[in-house]
């Protein structure tokens, strides 16, 4: 069966060997304070948008944008972590970080999205969900958690882009979708570079010893099926040309949403389901063999963007 | 009332009135909370609780079998799952050679999954042993969760949990990740098919296990004392740089920040996850619905997965017996 998967998709589950430098300019890419961030996205694709704030429990929470506007023509709902660009603005967004308001802001949006069948659009760039007494005292893991089975359940189509850094809990939050893809120079991983490096070296300063370990980039996770396919970025990189990132963003954006509108809605949640059931590598009994990383979902012979097949 | 509902409340009242002193103790056979000592079979006889004080010890996932299940009604499932290295991953240690020496110490892996019987219930047990990479969850810990989330719709038998977990397998990188979202599948299944799910957190629930199955039980107990974060206390001390009092994140604080549902002794924790899933159990008759709808969405599911496949599917959709229709619902 892995054989066969590989067959058909031309994925193996072995990473793509990168050399230490190359990861680490990847995670500095993916970083990159003049990269799109959600409402650079927003402006360029959307026509109106209105932006929902609070929890209704506690406070708002500046890191995560949530709202709906018009995108094609169609209501589409969207969430993103939004960092902030100067000094002033990052503390203000804290960074990107979410605490279990910003969360539970999104639930609200996912449900006005059920209500009205909004398809929902994430856009991931996260160091992580904030560490913080404060969120954990009002549920930092549970929120997290219900934000996951909430996507799940959710009927409306469901896209998720890692449009920056995507770390660790706080950035699958909101990465339980339909569709996982990736931008060209971005990563995903289950924890930063930094967080690892103090955990598993016992030394904070050896982040890029731990990327080279994690190996986060976007065609290594596009071959564990961790994403479904990666968008190209401009030659230059996102930085570089706003406008032009978002125009290749929209091809892929607008493609996927109308193929996931034509799925059986039933079908889809089953699907959504099977994509996130499926993950893992494991030996099983006296055979060697691995368990297939997750098998693409039937329609994504062609679910690279403009049929360029994904960068590596 | 019953009972026992008294005897808890009285202990999740009590403080500690010292914190635990930080020096060693003697030859390791003292209590770190108080320092009484104590002979091993003492120790365990009174299942890793401190006779004098009633701090609790960490115990092996095997040890906890034996106090949840009824007499030696316990059947492990699927220990034969076991860990890859996807990454080729290398920290201090090579990632296989940490997994071959934690698979040395007689554990199989971070979890231990099987059936059983408590108080009186047939049931599934998911039990986490810290011992095994500290309790991290990588794929094997996902899918035996899933498996055991399945056989629950399967059979209609509920499901406990006791958690002890450092967060996501770092050394499986992303995939470890997704086994929180793979988790958060199976306890949605577990919610449509209206199967009970107990979760015990012990110490210590961080990371990924708490931001994923360990905070959607039906019900939540916490032992006492068993620390219950997202982010340990270290990672925030270093983040923030906000001091944080002793007591952050631990069952106590987590009962009053209302994010459990009662702080248990470990030894009358299986009477009061027998008593959660005695009421909730039904005749048979009433969970068949739910059930078996779960168990046919699902082969709906593999049905349609076969017609995914291009030349397999029609030996695949053969031996389904699904027609050549889009299988739509």
């Amino acid at each position: 069966m892995s054989r066969l998967t590989r067959r058909l998709t031309g994925r193996s589950e072995e990473a793509e060997p990168q050399d230490r430098d190359e990861v680490w300019e990847a995670i500095q890419l993916a970083r990159h304070q003049d990269r799109p961030y959600p409402l650079d996205y927003i402006d360029r694709l959307m026509t109106d948008f209105e932006e929902i704030h609070g929890d209704r429990l506690f406070s708002d929470d500046p890191a995560l944008v949530c709202g709906i506007g018009r995108y094609h023509g169609r209501p589409v709902a969207v969430i993103g972590h939004q960092k902030g660009r100067d000094t002033n603005e990052r503390t203000y967004r804290n960074f990107g970080m979410p605490g279990p308001e910003g969360y539970r802001k999104g639930m609200r949006l996912m449900e006005l999205a059920e209500k009205f069948d909004l398809d929902l659009v994430t856009l991931i760039d996260t160091p992580g969900a904030y560490p913080g007494a404060g969120a954990e005292e009002r549920g930092q893991g549970g929120a997290i958690a219900r934000s996951m089975q909430t996507m799940l359940r959710l009927r409306p189509p469901t896209v998720a882009v890692v449009i920056g850094e995507g770390s660790s809990g706080g950035a699958l939050a909101l990465g339980v979708a339909d569709r996982v893809v990736m931008l060209e120079n971005t990563t995903y991983s289950v924890i930063s570079p930094e967080g690892g490096s103090a955990i598993l070296w016992r030394d904070a300063g050896k982040a890029r010893d731990a990327a080279a370990a994690f190996k986060p980039t976007a065609s290594n996770c596009y071959r564990w099926g961790v994403a479904d396919a990666v968008v190209p970025e401009p030659a230059e990189g996102a930085h570089a040309d706003a406008d032009e990132a978002a125009r290749l963003l929209d091809a892929y954006l607008e493609r996927t949403l109308r193929e996931l509108r034509r799925v059986d809605v039933g079908q889809r949640l089953a699907r959504r389901k099977e994509r996130f059931r499926r993950i893992g590598t494991f030996r099983e009994g006296p055979h060697e063999g691995q368990v297939p990383l997750a098998d693409p979902p039937a329609d994504s012979a062609s679910e690279t963007s403009n049929g360029q097949p994904p960068a590596s | 009332m019953p009972p026992h509902i008294h005897i808890s409340v009285d202990r999740l009242r009590r403080r500690r009135s010292t914190p635990p002193s930080k020096k060693p103790v003697g030859d390791g056979k003292a209590c770190k909370a108080c320092g009484a000592h104590f002979r091993a079979e003492e120790l365990e006889r009174n299942w890793g609780v401190c006779t004098t004080c009633d701090h609790h010890f960490p115990v092996s996932s095997s040890e906890r079998i034996t106090q949840l299940a009824d007499g030696d009604e316990w059947r492990e499932l699927w220990s034969e799952l076991a860990a890859t290295d996807p990454l080729r991953f290398t920290d201090l240690v090579p990632y296989t050679e940490r997994v071959e020496q934690a698979e040395a110490k007689g554990v199989r892996e971070a979890l231990v999954v099987g059936e059983l019987s408590v108080q009186g219930v047939p049931s599934l047990a998911a039990v986490m042993d810290f011992g095994f990479l500290g309790g991290s969850m990588g794929s094997v810990v996902g899918e035996k969760f899933a498996r055991a989330a399945d056989r629950c719709v399967e059979t209609g038998r509920p499901l406990s949990v006791i958690t002890a977990s450092g967060g996501a397998r770092m050394q499986e990188g992303v995939i470890a990740l997704m086994q929180m979202a793979k988790t958060v599948v199976a306890i949605d299944d577990l919610r449509e098919a209206a199967i009970p799910v107990v979760v015990v957190l012990a110490h210590p629930t961080t990371g990924g296990v708490w931001a994923s199955f360990a905070s959607m039980g039906d019900f939540t107990y916490a032992e006492p004392g068993a620390l219950i974060a997202f982010s340990g206390p270290r990672v925030i001390e270093q983040t923030t740089r906000e001091k944080l009092p002793p007591e952050f994140g631990l069952a106590e604080s987590q009962l009053e920040n209302g994010q459990v549902d009662a702080v248990v002794d470990r030894r009358e924790l299986p009477g009061r996850i027998g008593s959660v899933l005695n009421i909730l159990d039904r005749p048979r008759a009433d969970i068949d619905d739910g059930a078996g709808r779960i168990a046919r969405q699902g082969r709906e599911r593999a049905s349609r997965a076969a017609q995914a496949l291009p030349k397999l599917s029609r030996r695949l959709r053969g031996r389904l017996g699904t027609g050549s229709d889009g299988g739509a619902e």
